[in-house]
């Protein structure tokens, strides 16, 4: 059976526009018509464009012509309210655009909507969102992951042909992987943060949430590069990721951690052993390495981002933004108040500065396997989409889900999260970072993996 | 009973650069109707973010050098974090540990060193307007002066007496007007002044355990004013056995008097920490050496030349402190005048005559003015005119400094001889 136009990847949909086999018009209609359907019981959405079909009748000429977008919400778009999912910052309209967002367009795609997201993008459930939580499209019952859990579920769901998210520690690669796509975290400074809400800024990294590798790919080669508006973003040129797929690759020496899996459910390590296992097959080299145990990057991401979110979201001062302070959410609150804590005289020695000493030498640790190892092995979650409420009085919810991804992002490496599997109807995924910049490696392993399986091509019924 | 005044000072001077220190707003905001000189970044919207200004960064480590400052050669941003309605993003982008220039000097006219702790970038905040509107008591916020690169220095605590205060204090804004990177007007708050003020016994080698901040003074002599009530109120307290609050005060131009403004926070109350958003800076020796090199003479090598050339200390003092006089000197030098006397006429013209040589030369010659034959005159005005036959027809084609020239050239050879009665004859014969 051929597929609907919303169903289509986002490399097919151009081909498809290309052969004018159909419309912008009617790819964003498709779109439009599965959220109608199914986001009351889904909630992906925040807001929709209700522009999106006119803007469809003649998309601007560029690589992403027409191609319908969904957007987390911490992405300002002017003309649709950006709130970050918080109460704060209710019906927020910006006067600016993010650079991705002015990438994306300027390249001819279509922002369909906002997504729903973690308050602040603080959390691992999209639960924390003060305008109500995102059900996970496998099952509604479980949660999406989060942050970016609205931007994964729209995907999952074919409501956009490809979303955009952003990851602080896990919250791209944790959502596409409860929701069984496929999420790339590039390199910190890769892609701009101009006009993203901050949420820790030292690890921030925009990034896409796709149905396949090579659809990442694309949307990375439109978001990615220098921007003179971000003074940490990148000088480097930006590779042709996307041709860079069709290079084959060979022999990739890959390390298999097993602190990482020591600390993952049995069932979905058996899954990631399984993936680890095809790389063999296609002639890789896994071997298992050792890496300073996740478990430290717990506590020294947690102080890190938490003093950066008390000091980024000391500009919701009360005076502007039209909310006082004490429509912070709860998680927010703590947040706060924990930074706050650990920057304060007589506590930074001993927290600010302890963690990032220890940052440096997970950095260092990361730097000495990547001497010997071309990819690392590193699934973004140790289990599958837990249940609907599974965050209430669990404060450290987030930092218990992302374990396996703080590492990473603490030293700021890119890395993938692809479908590997399914445990009780759940999607489960399989992980791979690199090195700093390795984004083109690390896209065209993601990619081999799913030309040798089919797991990413499986669709939940709504 | 004697005391001893402990004194230092951190001064506060906005750069003249095109831009604000993180963003391409305009940074000279005098003047402008509020909140039109403002983007997202100096208004600190969701998600924008700071790029720091290479030309105000350049600008602060070359007043670091021109102080005798050791430069960071590895540095960074670090964030101030307080609430404030002028602050926009609930905290400042300052610099923390590690400045981009510290431990500098002040070589005072006495000799007396006085140590530069550090000289530091940082942003300005908005600016609080008290108005009623309708009626109504209400703060209004202008966010035209937000991220207007600001320089701080500040000293060790060297001084115990308010001359050499203000001596240094002048210096400094003589500096900063030399390296032509800030207007340094008080009036106009792009220069602004905090003084600490203690007192101890004399004798007393440990510094007192308290100070005071007077803040937001605009001028040397309300500084003055503020210092000396200060210390009045100070030892009052002090001789009736107490030691005074630590907390930072205002000052009352009017009563003259010092008042309490806040308590003093202490440092660290501020969160500091490093900037993220904003990634380390790293220069090179030769960079550093490259900004040395390009250092105009500083007032103090233009004094000692000017002294080296015959003329007080204390002139020297007063021409290398006014640059329209110190120009006017040059001028004169250029007119051969010999350099004490040009020093002399320099300081004492009138001020209406300061940006105009020519009345000057004639003004020195009505006061030292020789007779001289005026057939020796007509002679040698002739003789000029005819060795200078560019000068002359630069002059017929209206070129009134060509006349001067000639002037000048007359004078060369019948030395003070009046300068009027040269022209006239020189006017006469072309």
């Amino acid at each position: 059976m051929p597929k609907a136009l919303h169903q289509l990847t986002l490399e097919e949909a151009l081909a498809g526009l290309k052969n004018r086999d159909f419309t912008s018009h009617d790819l964003v209609s498709a779109c439009l018509d599965q959220i109608k359907k199914y986001d009351s019981g889904i909630h992906a959405f925040l807001e929709v464009n209700d522009q999106a079909l006119k803007e469809a009748e003649s998309p601007r000429p560029g690589p992403l012509s027409g191609i319908p977008v969904a957007v987390k919400d911490n992405f300002l778009t002017p003309g649709l309210t950006t709130t970050a999912s918080s109460n704060i910052l209710k019906g927020y309209l910006p006067h600016y655009e993010s650079t991705v967002t002015a990438r994306l367009k300027a390249a001819g795609a279509i922002v369909i909507g906002k997504t729903n997201m973690d308050a602040w993008a603080h959390g691992s459930s999209t639960e924390t969102s003060d305008f109500g939580a995102t059900l996970n499209p496998w099952n509604t019952a479980h949660l999406p992951g989060g942050s970016s859990g609205g931007s994964a579920a729209a995907v999952a769901a074919d409501m956009c042909i490809f979303a955009i998210g952003s990851e602080t520690a896990g919250s791209i690669r944790q959502p596409a992987a409860w929701c069984g796509v496929t999420g790339f975290k590039p390199t910190y400074g890769r892609v701009s943060r101009y006009g993203v809400i901050a949420m820790a800024s030292s690890t921030d990294s925009p990034g896409p949430l796709a149905k396949t590798a090579a659809d990442a790919a694309l949307v990375l080669q439109i978001i990615a590069g220098l921007d003179p508006y971000d003074a940490t973003s990148s000088p480097r040129p930006v590779p042709d990721f996307f041709n860079n797929l069709k290079i084959k690759i060979k022999n990739l020496r890959i390390g298999l951690p097993w602190e990482y899996l020591e600390v993952m459910q049995p069932d979905t390590r058996r899954l990631v052993e399984k993936a680890a296992d095809e790389f063999i097959r296609m002639g890789h080299q896994v071997e298992s390495i050792s890496l300073i145990h996740p478990k430290y990057s717990i506590g020294v991401y947690t102080v890190v981002q938490r003093s950066e979110v008390s000091s980024n979201l000391a500009r919701y001062d009360g005076l502007r933004f039209g909310s006082p302070r004490s429509g912070f959410g709860e998680e927010a609150k703590r947040r706060i108040m924990l930074g706050t804590y650990t920057l304060s005289s007589g506590y930074y020695d001993q927290y600010y500065n302890q963690a990032q000493k220890v940052r440096t030498l997970i950095v260092d640790d990361f730097t000495r396997a990547f001497e010997k190892y071309d990819l690392i092995i590193n699934p973004a979650s140790p289990g599958p989409a837990l249940k609907v409420n599974a965050t209430l009085n669990e404060p450290m919810f987030g930092e218990m889900q992302d374990i396996l991804v703080e590492p990473s992002s603490i030293a700021g490496l890119p890395g993938f999260s692809v479908p590997c599997g399914f445990i009780d109807g759940l999607p489960v995924s399989f992980g791979l970072i690199g090195p700093q910049f390795s984004e083109a490696l690390v896209l065209s392993a993601a990619r081999n993996y799913q030309q040798a399986t089919q797991w990413h091509h499986a669709k939940p019924r709504l | 009973m004697k005391w001893q005044t402990v004194l230092g000072f951190e001064v506060h001077v906005e750069l003249s650069t095109r831009s604000k220190m993180f963003c391409g707003c305009p940074a000279d905001h005098f003047g402008k109707p509020p909140n039109t000189q403002t983007c997202p970044v100096c208004l600190g919207l969701p998600g924008a973010l700071p790029v720091p200004n290479a030309k105000a960064i350049e600008w602060c480590i070359k007043l670091g050098l021109a102080l005798g400052c050791q430069i960071n050669l590895f540095s960074k941003f670090d964030r101030k974090n307080y609430f404030y309605p002028d602050l926009p993003k609930g905290y400042q982008i300052s610099q923390y540990d590690l400045p981009f220039c510290h431990s500098g000097s002040l070589t005072l006219s006495s000799g007396k060193i006085i140590r530069i702790t550090r000289v530091h970038m940082e942003e300005d905040t908005g600016k609080l307007q008290h108005a009623q509107i309708d009626g109504q008591k209400v703060s209004l916020v202008d966010f035209n002066r937000s991220g207007v690169p600001l320089v701080e220095i500040v000293t060790e605590p060297d001084f115990d007496n308010t001359d050499d205060a203000m001596e240094y204090l002048k210096e400094i804004q003589l500096i900063v007007r030399t390296l032509g990177i800030s207007s340094a007007d008080m009036e106009k708050g792009s220069m602004r002044l905090e003084a600490n003020i203690s007192v101890r016994k004399g004798g007393q080698a440990t510094l007192p355990k308290y100070k005071i901040e007077v803040k937001n003074v605009n001028s040397f002599r309300f500084v003055k004013k503020a210092i000396e009530f200060e210390v009045v109120r100070q030892i009052e307290i002090l001789s009736a056995g107490k030691i005074p609050v630590q907390e930072t005060r205002g000052f009352n131009e009017t009563t003259g008097e010092t008042f309490t403004q806040r308590l003093k926070e202490v440092a660290n109350e501020y969160r500091y920490f490093p900037e993220p958003d904003i990634p380390p800076l790293v220069f090179t020796k030769d960079q550093i050496s490259v900004w040395q090199s390009e250092l105009p003479k500083l007032p103090d090598q233009k004094r000692r030349e000017l002294t080296a050339l015959g003329i007080t200390a204390e002139k020297s003092g007063m021409l290398v402190a006014d640059p329209q006089r110190l120009s006017l000197y040059e001028q004169l030098i250029d007119h051969r005048i010999p350099s004490p006397k040009a020093a002399e006429a320099a300081i004492n013209v009138p001020g209406n005559l300061v940006d105009n040589p020519t009345a000057v030369l004639n003004w020195i010659s009505e006061k030292t003015a020789v007779s001289v034959d005026p057939q020796i005159i007509i002679q040698t005005v002739s003789r000029v005119i005819n060795d200078n036959p560019k000068a002359v027809s630069d002059y017929q084609a209206g070129k009134q400094a060509s006349l001067y020239f000639l002037v000048g050239m007359v004078r060369r050879e019948l030395g003070n001889a009046d300068a009027g009665q040269i022209t006239e004859e020189l006017k006469h014969q072309l």
